[in-house]
């Protein structure tokens, strides 16, 4: 297979490509990812090659969006519907719970949603209000979606493909802080990466740090630096966060005793406390030390002046590991 | 007859182009028309200094009005004192008029909570970011003020034309031809809604008409011309305080208009739209009409034009070294407005913070 060197963003835009080529009933639509090419450039010359029936600028609607996509779907197609930013879904939040996440559901399966809901989320980028939050946990919760989160180019386009090629409604948060961070190399060929499966990041003997998205890096940054102190911690980028790799988490835990969860999202109600409770509920007996948390804080998200207080820093997971390590 | 009592098609217009009267000038003493253009040329001013000031990475992503001050000055310049505000994100001129300092818009948009508190007595809700999230708030506001039997006030929301295609902007409008709320819904139909222009938003012949679905009036006004504007907003405010039998309370303004530069500094306006029709709109520019308009009836004359922009440079160079020199925000802020009083959990959290800043410094928590 011929490899290309691809940002995140260059990925979901090879991806959605890649899908769109292959097969005529996958579309993209939105706000601006049309001959804009989307705010980060995610549809950019998607638009040239496929036309307006297939790379639609919508009106600006975000219930009209994700709820068209919900009857396109139910009828065959199989839409990409885009909003924007994440801080965005809200007003089709309806639309996913009760009906995005129902459909097969509600018929016995008689209409099921091959959809791809896809926003950029999370924070630091110094954007402007309602910009930056990480609301995961809002989808997670609801049984019926799937919920993928990539943290590297090659991941992205592979989980992207699995997505669109799933049965049912996916939604895929693109952590936009990295979208442009680094580079890695992406296969020009359609390939997969299977949804529901978490990635040893850096193997490790004494602790367990789990995270995923944007996260990714600074914990593996931290598990690096701690190195030096003779810390060997295990990261585990989950990848999808529903349906969670309860098997990774606690293969990983048996192994090492101790967990750390890393999220940009609160800590109240967050992947975290899923993460927590799996290894209390599977494997208790091997627990020596307490399951730390390091997370957004449980208040609202700051506009940006103040979000590098809030957002897990490298300095703060390496403090929750040593914590954990030192119990 | 009032203003207001026009077919929605039928746009409202004082001064053509060139800045000649083809229409009825509004009654506004000469200070106030004189203040009208100074508001105006701060605005132009400010959203160019602003925009360099993202250039230069002294400031984040925002969101340009040049083009509107026109709309934004004539209908501010219309409220009462007691009157409200609810604006969207591009209302800094609006925001102005209303006595928001410029130094809490350059804040908001360096990334400091203190922009949005809005001084006392100034009557304008924080800016709303997502699309038409505003709108209700606005008929909520001109509803308590008519439940509370105050309604010698009226509530004006600002918005886009993006902002009509989402739901909130029916149930906000439905809600205020149910209730006949006093308010004026005020559409900044600048034509692009960053690059979907506005005939893709709707088959609608004009927005203003879309008011006619809720049994409210529905205005078309030439928004860039400050006189019209005025003119059609007073009207507006008037009637939605003192209705005369048979009249509701509640307006939706269509104030045809364009921005001359990006939807916010983050993106590309060249990739989506045409330079012709860019210089289309800049001969209808605002300031250079209502300038003509008042040099020709002695308003306005060389001495008094640079005194203003004299002025008006000063006024937002102060307004930068103010909002520049302002102290970055206290980490604790984040912790302290979440509620009234703390609850146990961002106490503990608070404590968690306190113990690792203390420890680590700022240097483990910023990037670079």
């Amino acid at each position: 297979m011929t490899e290309q060197n691809l940002t995140i963003v260059q990925a979901v835009r090879d991806g959605l490509y890649t899908e769109m080529q292959r097969d005529d009933d996958v579309l993209v639509m939105g706000e601006d990812v049309g001959k804009n090419g989307g705010v980060f450039r995610a549809t950019e010359g998607l638009w040239d090659e496929f036309g307006d029936n297939r790379v639609i600028d919508t009106p600006l609607a975000e219930s009209g969006i994700i709820g068209t996509a919900v009857g396109m779907a139910a009828m065959g197609l199989k839409p990409i519907p885009e909003i924007q930013f994440s801080g965005f879904m809200y007003p089709g939040y309806d639309q996913i719970i009760s009906h995005m996440s129902r459909f097969r559901t509600r018929t016995r399966g008689r209409y099921t949603l091959p959809m791809v809901l896809r926003a950029p989320y999370g924070g630091g980028i110094r954007a402007p209000e309602s910009h930056s939050e990480s609301k995961e946990m809002f989808y997670a919760h609801e049984a019926g979606l799937k919920v993928v989160i990539p943290s590297t180019p090659y991941d992205t386009k592979g989980l992207l493909i699995s997505a669109i090629r799933d049965p049912d409604p996916v939604i895929f948060l693109e952590p936009k802080l990295i979208y442009r961070a680094f580079r890695g190399d992406v296969p020009e060929d359609d390939y997969t990466v299977p949804i529901g499966e978490a990635a040893v990041r850096r193997e490790g003997t004494d602790v367990s740090v789990f995270t995923y998205g944007a996260m990714t890096r600074p914990t593996l940054e931290a598990a690096e630096n701690l190195a030096e102190e003779g810390i060997d911690a295990e990261v585990i980028d989950m990848r999808t966060i529903s349906p969670l790799d309860r098997e990774a988490i606690v293969e990983s835990f048996k192994k090492t005793g101790r967990a750390v969860a890393v999220h940009e999202a609160p800590k109240n109600g967050g992947l975290g406390a899923e993460i927590t409770a799996t290894i209390q509920e599977e494997a208790l007996l091997y627990q020596e030390a307490p399951v730390k948390r390091v997370a957004g804080y449980d208040v609202p998200y700051p506009l940006y002046a103040l979000e590098d207080y809030y957002l897990p820093s490298v300095a703060r997971v390496e403090e929750g590991i040593r914590e954990t390590v030192n119990f | 007859m009032s203003v207001l009592q026009r077919d929605p098609q039928d746009q409202v217009r004082v001064l053509d182009e060139d800045g000649s009267v083809v229409g009825d000038v509004p009654d506004i003493d000469d200070e106030t028309m004189v203040e009208m253009y100074r508001y105006m040329r701060l605005a132009r001013h400010f959203d160019t200094r602003a925009v360099s000031l993202q250039r230069q990475g002294r400031m984040g992503t925002y969101p340009p009005l040049s083009g509107q001050e026109g709309a934004q000055i004539g209908s501010a310049v219309a409220l009462a004192e007691d009157d409200w505000m609810v604006p969207s994100y591009r209302e800094h001129g609006a925001a102005l008029v209303r006595g928001l300092p410029l130094k809490q818009t350059l804040l908001y948009w360096m990334g400091h909570e203190k922009g949005n508190e809005m001084p006392e007595g100034a009557n304008i809700f924080p800016p709303a970011v997502p699309i038409a999230s505003q709108i209700p708030h606005a008929t909520g506001a001109g509803w308590a003020l008519k439940l509370r039997e105050e309604a010698d006030k009226a509530v004006m929301c600002y918005f886009g034309d993006g902002a009509t295609s989402e739901g909130d902007f029916h149930e906000g409008l439905n809600f205020a031809g149910v209730f006949d709320t006093p308010n004026v819904f005020f559409c900044n139909n600048n034509q692009w809604a960053i690059s979907v222009p506005r005939e893709r938003q709707t088959a609608s012949e004009t927005l203003a008409q879309k008011a006619v679905a809720y049994g409210i009036d529905g205005i078309q006004v030439d928004g860039m011309d400050p006189l019209a504007v005025y003119a059609v907003t007073q009207a507006a405010l008037d009637k939605a305080k003192n209705p005369q039998e048979g009249e509701c309370r509640p307006t939706l303004i269509e104030a045809v208009q364009y921005r001359f530069g990006a939807h916010t500094t983050a993106d590309d306006p060249t990739v989506y739209r045409d330079d012709e029709e860019v210089e289309k709109w800049k001969a209808k520019d605002p300031i250079p009409r209502l300038e003509t308009f008042l040099r020709e009836t002695g308003r306005l004359d060389d001495e008094s034009v640079d005194a203003i922009e004299e002025s008006v440079k000063e006024q937002v160079a102060d307004a930068i070294d103010a909002a520049e020199s302002d102290p970055r925000p206290d980490p604790s802020e984040m912790f302290e407005y979440a509620y009234a009083e703390m609850t146990p959990e961002v106490e503990a959290q608070y404590e968690e913070f306190q113990a690792l800043h203390e420890k680590f410094g700022d240097e483990g928590f910023l990037r670079e």
